[in-house]
């Protein structure tokens, strides 16, 4: 199974709450990078490890992140 | 390719103005998702409060109404009586149901309105910069508790769902929170659970969703979760407060 | 001389009115005016004094008529559409004769509207949206000076004629921050609160604080009564402020926050050689008829110019006013915009090339 998420990086608010529900603690906040909104986005440190439970997009109170699985 | 999870269609595409971890774009993709499942975004008005989901309309793609502070238990009333066989919800903050809005619910409560309230208790007043509500915890500090709320001065915090619940009118009343995936899960069978039993003619239906307000409890997302869990689920329980199918069965 | 201090509108607002002794002050929260209930919930209980956030607008208005009918000093604060849900109860306070003070800090409209500075409450303040015949003196501060002057003398007001005082600013006035002073502001000679019902302690009759009259004969007394009280405040209670109208041809008629703007309108103006002045009612109601008839009728005055934020209900006042003697232009701006000073000097160029046609 390849796991692919998608995160609409600029609405992104920078609140954490993905990182907080991935249980394989493998979603962060990229600190490095700023968005549009000025916010540190979230993102997926290592996809290989992605089991697709979609627990980030669940949470999400944006609704900027999608997850599909081949 | 298989999707797993994408934004609802029950969710327009407009950006939500709520602040970084605000539970309240949580609770509406829960409610745009229930809609999306029944089949029911074509059917389904809802009606707003004013308070920070006063731009609530912009954010759900079934028919929106905005009510007055307080009255959108009325203003569903009557949109149900005269389309009874479509969806009608409120969404209320605790300013607007519990406070200014105390009359309107309680008698929409007891005429068993076949409605769905979802009540998003933040134990504050957001839109307007953090005052003191109903649902404020004792001791919590806001700007017109400035020292910490007080019994003497203002009360014990008001339980919504238990005081509404000794109403025969209420058919399904429950208590949910936001803060972790096993919480999430649970209110969306709240939710969807409410919305059938409207469908079904049961009664009034009423989700209470603990919800976090970072930017006025002056927390992280993450901390405002912690102290959510810490502090509002011991005096709020989570759970079914009421069921009348559960009653039935008995 | 008194030392100037820097204050937010809303804050001074509350401390004038602490200040002035108010025994008790309820109200709900409301966006422009919320920093009222948020100082009064600080600083009343350290005064000793009574503070409570009202469940809603309807509530507080009937804690005014609690509170004031039971002879405290008492007064609230709102926003256009909060005050509307005082218009029932703003009714009983006139009905039963019962002093209170109300602070509208007015926004754009109608309904729930914008949070920004409006003045289309001018017929909710002025003609009232309840039931039956009233009338309130209203004072217009056109600036946080007055503001915090008005406020003061405000409680006086209402206990010299047992009749809630209203004070409107727009949210402007509420949000801004500027120097005042801290006036010693004239005290009225009042009378004992004989009336209230605060318990018989001894006294030969029961004070009751009501509205219902079972004949209409007596209703109609009552009322009779009323209408003199409200001569006495129109007699009494007028105030306005006139500047460079002795040589007008423009007058230009705002109070608050445009009256402000049209004082740079006028200086500016004047540096040009245009003959403009403003006219501003510091109340408006009693409104300054007399007053702005006399200016209407100077020879040198060619037109009046109306400026509201609102789509015009001072108007109203303007044209009783002037009585037809010369014409009225009218500018308004509302949904909670501001005119801006060339807006209106615009205006008012447009009103001297009217007269010369």
């Amino acid at each position: 199974m390849e796991a692919k998420v998608t995160f609409d990086v600029d609405r992104c608010k920078g609140c954490g709450l993905c990182a907080s529900v991935c249980p394989k603690q493998i979603v962060a906040l990229d600190e490095t990078v700023t968005n549009r909104k000025g916010y540190h986005p979230a993102g997926v440190t290592d996809i290989s490890k992605c089991i697709a439970c979609a627990s980030c997009a669940k949470i999400c109170p944006d609704s900027i992140i999608t997850v599909e699985k081949f | 390719m298989t999707v797993v999870y994408q934004k609802s269609k029950g969710l327009t595409d407009v950006e939500l103005h709520y602040c970084p971890g605000c539970h309240h774009g949580i609770a509406h993709k829960l409610i745009a998702e229930t809609l999306e499942e029944m089949n029911a975004i074509d059917t389904a008005v809802g009606v707003c409060p004013v308070g920070c989901s006063v731009f609530a309309d912009k954010y759900f793609s079934c028919d929106m109404f905005n009510a007055a502070h307080g009255r959108a238990p009325a203003v569903a009333t009557a949109i149900k009586r005269t389309h009874p066989d479509q969806p009608v919800f409120t969404y209320q903050g605790d300013g607007d149901l519990a406070s200014i809005g105390a009359a309107e619910i309680v008698h929409a409560a007891a005429r068993g309105e076949k409605i769905t309230t979802i009540f998003i208790n933040n134990a504050i007043y957001g839109m307007t910069g953090g005052q003191m509500a109903p649902t404020t915890l004792i001791g919590q500090k806001t700007t017109t508790s400035p020292l910490g709320r007080t019994v003497e001065q203002a009360g014990m915090p008001m339980r919504m769902a238990e005081m509404l619940s000794t109403l025969d009118g209420v058919a399904y009343a429950e208590r949910v929170c936001l803060t972790d995936i096993p919480n999430l899960n649970k209110a969306k069978k709240a939710i969807k659970k409410a919305f059938q039993l409207q469908m079904e003619g049961a009664g009034f239906t009423f989700v209470e969703i603990l919800s976090t307000c970072p930017t006025n409890w002056g927390f992280s997302p993450l901390d405002a979760n912690k102290w959510l869990k810490e502090n509002m689920v011991p005096y709020y329980p989570l759970g079914v407060v009421k069921d009348v199918t559960k009653e039935v069965a008995k | 001389m008194a030392k100037k201090e820097l204050w937010k509108g809303n804050e001074a607002m509350a401390e004038a009115a602490i200040r002035a002794g108010c025994d008790a002050y309820f109200g709900y929260p409301i966006t422009p005016q919320s920093e009222i209930p948020e100082y009064m919930s600080l600083h009343m209980p350290q005064e000793g004094r009574v503070f409570l956030q009202a469940e809603s607008e309807v509530a507080t208005i009937n804690y005014l008529y609690g509170a004031g009918g039971s002879g405290k000093r008492v007064m609230t604060s709102s926003s256009s559409l909060g005050v509307s849900l005082m218009q029932e109860g703003l009714s009983w306070l006139s009905g039963a004769e019962v002093p209170c003070v109300l602070l509208n800090c007015m926004r754009g409209g109608p309904g729930l509207g914008t949070i920004q500075p409006g003045q289309a409450d001018y017929y909710q303040m002025t003609r009232g949206g309840a039931s039956g015949d009233h009338h309130f003196v209203c004072l217009a501060p056109g600036n946080m000076q007055e503001a915090v002057d008005m406020i003061q003398e405000s409680f006086d007001i209402a206990d010299q004629y047992r009749n809630p005082c209203l004070i409107v600013v727009d949210g402007l006035i509420g949000q801004m921050m500027e120097p005042i002073e801290w006036h010693e502001v004239k005290k009225r000679d009042l009378p004992p609160k004989t009336w209230a019902a605060d318990g018989r302690k001894g006294r030969a009759e029961h004070n009751v604080i009501k509205t219902i009259f079972v004949e209409p004969e007596d209703d109609n007394e009552f009322n009779e009564h009323l209408a003199r009280k409200f001569e006495e405040m129109k007699k009494n209670e007028v105030r306005y402020e006139k500047t460079q109208c002795d040589d007008a041809e423009i007058v230009i008629v705002a109070y608050g926050t445009p009256a402000r703007v049209s004082l740079s309108v006028v200086r500016k103006l004047r540096a040009q050689g245009v003959k403009v002045g403003l006219f501003r009612p510091q109340t408006i109601w009693p409104y300054p008829e007399e007053a702005l008839h006399e200016v209407a009728a100077q020879d040198s005055v060619k037109r009046i110019l109306c400026v509201e934020m609102s789509e015009g209900q001072m108007i109203d006042d303007v044209r009783l006013s002037v009585e037809g003697q010369k014409p009225i232009d009218f500018y308004g701006k509302a949904g909670g915009v501001v005119p801006t000073v060339e807006e209106i000097a615009e205006q008012v160029e447009k009103a001297v090339k009217e007269a010369v046609r």
